[in-house]
C-alpha cells in the first residue's frame, strides 16, 4: 500500500478547517499534544502538521513558450510527473489565459495546504540518527517515535516541504501521521476511518487512499486532473498529488461604452420612477 | 539558515581538535620518534580537550539531550549517527595509543604504529561525517556541493598544522618547520577551494517558487503565508543578514582567515618574529568562526519559497 492525499487546488477555499481538524485530532492522539506558545499573546504560534498557503498565479508573459517546448520540459522523461500526461500538450496553465478584452494576464488566487507528502526516498529518515524517524513498510506513512526524537533538527533540515515542526515544550519533532490512529481504527464507522483533515474539508478538496491501487479515488484523480507531485527535482518521489485548478470558460469583461448624454438621462428617470 | 553559536563552536573548536591531534600522531609517526614525552601528552591533552568542547557544545542545540545516547543507532544511514560513533571510538583508540606509548618510555614498535595509524583514519572520519552532515542535505544547495566535505576537512587539518607548529613554540621554543610549510600550502589550498565555494553558489538554480507549487509554466507569487507570526520553520529557515553585510563578512572572513595568518606565518621565515604565529592562530580561530557563520547564513532552504523566496 502507499497511502496519501491528494488535494484539489481548483475547489480548496483555503478555510484552514483541515489544518484546524488536524491540530484538534492530533494534539490527543499518538504524537500529542502538540504544544502551543504564548497562544492568547502577541505572537502566538505552535506545532501544526497542515498549513496552508495562498500564491497568486498568473501566466508568464515574459516566458511564454510554444505549446512543444511546455510539453517537452515539463513531461520529458520524468514518468513521475503525471500532470503533463495529462494536459496533451497543452500549456501547463491553460486555465489562465490573457482575457480577450483588455490583453491583460488573468490571474488565479490558488490555496495550497501543505502536510507531509509521504515520500518514498524520505531523506528525513535516513537523517535521523536516532531510528525515531522511520517509514512503515506496509502503507508507507512516515512517522515519527516521540520516546526516541532528540530534538537535533536534522530530519526537518532533510524535507524540503517544511512538513515537520519542533515541538518547543516536548523538545521533539512532530509530523504528520496520516491520522494513523483513525483509518485503521475498526471502532469507527468505516466512512469515519479517514483522516481529520480529509473528513472536515467542507468542499472535499482533500481525497484520501491507496496509490498503488489503480481503482482507488486517489489514483483516478491524479490521472484525470493531472495531479503533480511538489519539487520532483530533489528526488525524494513525493506520495501526495495536487490537482491543478480546471481550465474555466472566460468571464467576459464588462465593457464600457460612451453613451449620449440623452440616454444616461433616460435610465436615470427610469430609475428614480421604478422607485 | 540561522546560524546557531552551538554549532559554530562545535565545527570549529574540535575541528582545530582533530586538526592537531592528527598532526601529532602523523609527525611522531614520520619522524620515527616520539620526542619529549611530556610535551606529547600536553599537546595530547589540548588537542582532546578541544574537540571534546566542541562535541559537548553540539549537544546544547539538542531540545532532547536525554535521548542523545540514541543517536549512535543509525551508522548505516545517517551521517550524523556516524559522526557520533567515530568520535566516542577516537577516545578509547588515541587514550590507548597515549598509554602504550608511555609505558613505553616513547618508542614506537609496530604495534604502536598501527593504533596511531587507526587513530588518524578514525579522526579523519569524524571531520568528514562532520562535512557530509551538510552536504547530504539536497533541500539546502549551498550545502548539498561536493566541495563542502573537502573544505571542512582542510579547515580542520589547517588549523591544526597553524596549532601544532605553535605549540611546538610554545612547548621546545621553536616553530615545526614543517607544520609551519604544510600550513602555507593547505592554506591556500582552501582559500582556492573556498573561492570556488563561493563561485559555485553564486547563482540562483535548482528549485524555484514554480517547481515548489508546480505551476512551472506561471509566475507564481505568495499572498498569505498563512500565519501572523513566527512559525518554526520562519525561524529556523528564513535567516535574511542582508547582501551588504554578507559581503563585508565574507572580505573579514578572507581577511582574517587567509591573509592575516599567511603574512605572519610567511613574516617568520625571514624575521625573527616567531611569537607572531600566536596572532597568527587566534586571527585563524576568528576566522574560521567567520566562515563558518556564513557558511550558515548564505545557506537558503527551499522551505523559503514557500514563504516568499522566488528562487533557491
Amino acid at each position: 500500500m502507499k497511502l496519501g492525499l491528494v488535494i484539489d487546488l481548483d475547489t480548496c477555499v483555503g478555510c484552514h478547517a483541515c489544518a484546524t481538524a488536524c491540530k484538534q485530532w492530533n494534539t490527543s492522539g499518538t504524537i500529542g499534544p502538540l504544544s502551543d506558545q504564548n497562544p492568547y499573546g502577541k505572537n502566538p504560534n505552535g506545532s501544526w502538521l497542515n498549513r496552508i498557503r495562498t500564491y497568486e498565479v498568473k501566466e508568464s508573459l515574459a516566458d511564454q513558450k510554444p505549446p512543444s517546448a511546455n510539453q517537452q520540459s515539463s513531461c520529458g522523461s520524468d514518468k513521475f510527473d503525471l500532470y503533463a500526461l495529462a494536459t496533451k500538450g497543452e500549456s501547463a496553465l491553460s486555465f489562465v489565459g490573457v482575457n480577450s478584452a483588455t490583453g491583460a494576464p488573468a490571474s488565479k488566487t490558488v490555496h495550497m495546504p501543505m502536510s507531509c507528502m509521504q515520500c518514498e526516498d524520505a531523506d528525513c529518515v535516513t537523517v535521523c540518527p536516532t531510528g525515531a524517524s522511520y517509514k512503515r513498510a506496509e502503507d508507507g506513512i512516515v512517522l515519527i517515535d516521540q520516546d526516541k526524537c532528540m530534538g537535533c533538527n536534522l530530519c526537518s533540515w532533510a524535507c524540503p516541504y517544511g512538513a515537520r515542526e519542533l515541538d518547543e515544550t516536548q523538545g521533539v519533532m512532530k509530523k504528520c501521521t496520516l491520522c494513523v490512529d483513525r483509518i485503521y481504527d475498526e471502532k469507527l464507522p468505516e466512512s469515519e476511518r479517514q483522516p481529520a483533515c480529509v473528513l472536515s474539508c467542507p468542499t472535499s478538496s482533500r481525497v484520501f487512499g491507496d496509490f498503488d491501487d489503480p481503482t482507488s479515488d486517489v489514483s483516478r484523480l491524479t490521472i484525470e486532473r493531472g495531479g503533480k507531485g511538489l519539487m520532483p527535482e530533489l528526488g525524494y518521489k513525493p506520495t501526495n498529488r495536487y490537482l491543478p485548478p480546471r481550465e474555466k470558460a472566460e468571464v467576459p469583461a464588462m465593457v464600457k461604452t460612451n453613451q449620449p448624454a440623452l440616454s444616461k438621462l433616460k435610465k436615470w428617470a427610469n430609475r428614480v420612477i421604478a422607485r | 539558515m540561522k546560524p546557531a553559536f552551538s554549532v559554530l563552536f562545535f565545527t570549529v573548536t574540535s575541528g582545530i581538535g582533530y586538526g592537531l591531534l592528527m598532526w601529532l600522531v602523523a609527525m611522531q609517526l614520520l619522524r620515527g620518534q616520539v620526542g619529549e614525552l611530556q610535551n606529547f601528552l600536553i599537546v595530547g591533552f589540548i588537542g582532546l580537550t578541544l574537540a571534546t568542547l566542541g562535541l559537548l557544545s553540539s549537544t546544547l542545540h539538542l531540545a532532547n539531550p536525554k535521548n542523545a545516547w540514541r543517536a549512535f543507532s543509525r551508522f548505516g544511514t545517517s551521517w550524523l549517527s556516524r559522526e557520533g560513533v567515530f568520535s566516542l571510538l577516537y577516545y578509547p583508540v588515541i587514550l590507548i595509543y597515549a598509554y602504550v606509548l608511555y609505558t613505553n618510555g616513547g618508542e614506537l614498535t609496530t604495534a604502536i604504529k598501527v593504533i596511531g595509524v587507526v587513530s588518524l583514519l578514525i579522526a579523519l572520519a569524524t571531520v568528514i561525517c562532520t562535512g557530509m552532515i551538510y552536504a547530504s542535505l539536497k533541500p539546502i544547495r549551498q550545502w548539498h556541493n561536493p566541495l563542502v566535505t573537502p573544505l571542512y576537512l582542510l579547515f580542520s587539518v589547517t588549523s591544526g598544522a597553524l596549532a601544532y607548529s605553535m605549540l611546538g613554540l610554545a612547548l621546545e621554543g621553536s616553530l615545526s618547520h614543517l607544520a609551519s610549510n604544510a600550513f602555507v600550502i593547505l592554506l591556500l589550498t582552501s582559500l582556492l577551494m573556498k573561492v570556488i565555494y563561493f563561485k559555485s553558489i553564486g547563482k540562483p538554480e535548482g528549485s524555484t517558487i514554480g517547481s515548489a507549487t508546480g505551476f512551472t509554466q506561471a509566475q507564481v507569487r505568495l499572498l498569505d503565508a498563512g500565519h501572523n507570526a513566527d512559525t518554526f520553520l520562519t525561524k529556523e529557515f528564513v535567516f535574511d543578514a542582508g547582501a551588504m553585510k554578507l559581503l563585508r563578512l565574507r572580505w573579514l572572513m578572507i581577511i582574517l582567515l587567509f591573509v592575516v595568518p599567511l603574512v605572519l606565518v610567511v613574516a617568520t621565515y625571514t624575521f625573527d618574529v616567531a611569537p607572531a604565529v600566536y596572532f597568527a592562530m587566534v586571527s585563524l580561530y576568528l576566522g574560521l568562526f567567520a566562515e563558518r557563520w556564513l557558511f550558515f547564513a548564505e545557506a537558503r532552504h527551499v522551505v523559503r519559497l514557500y514563504h516568499g523566496d522566488q528562487r533557491a
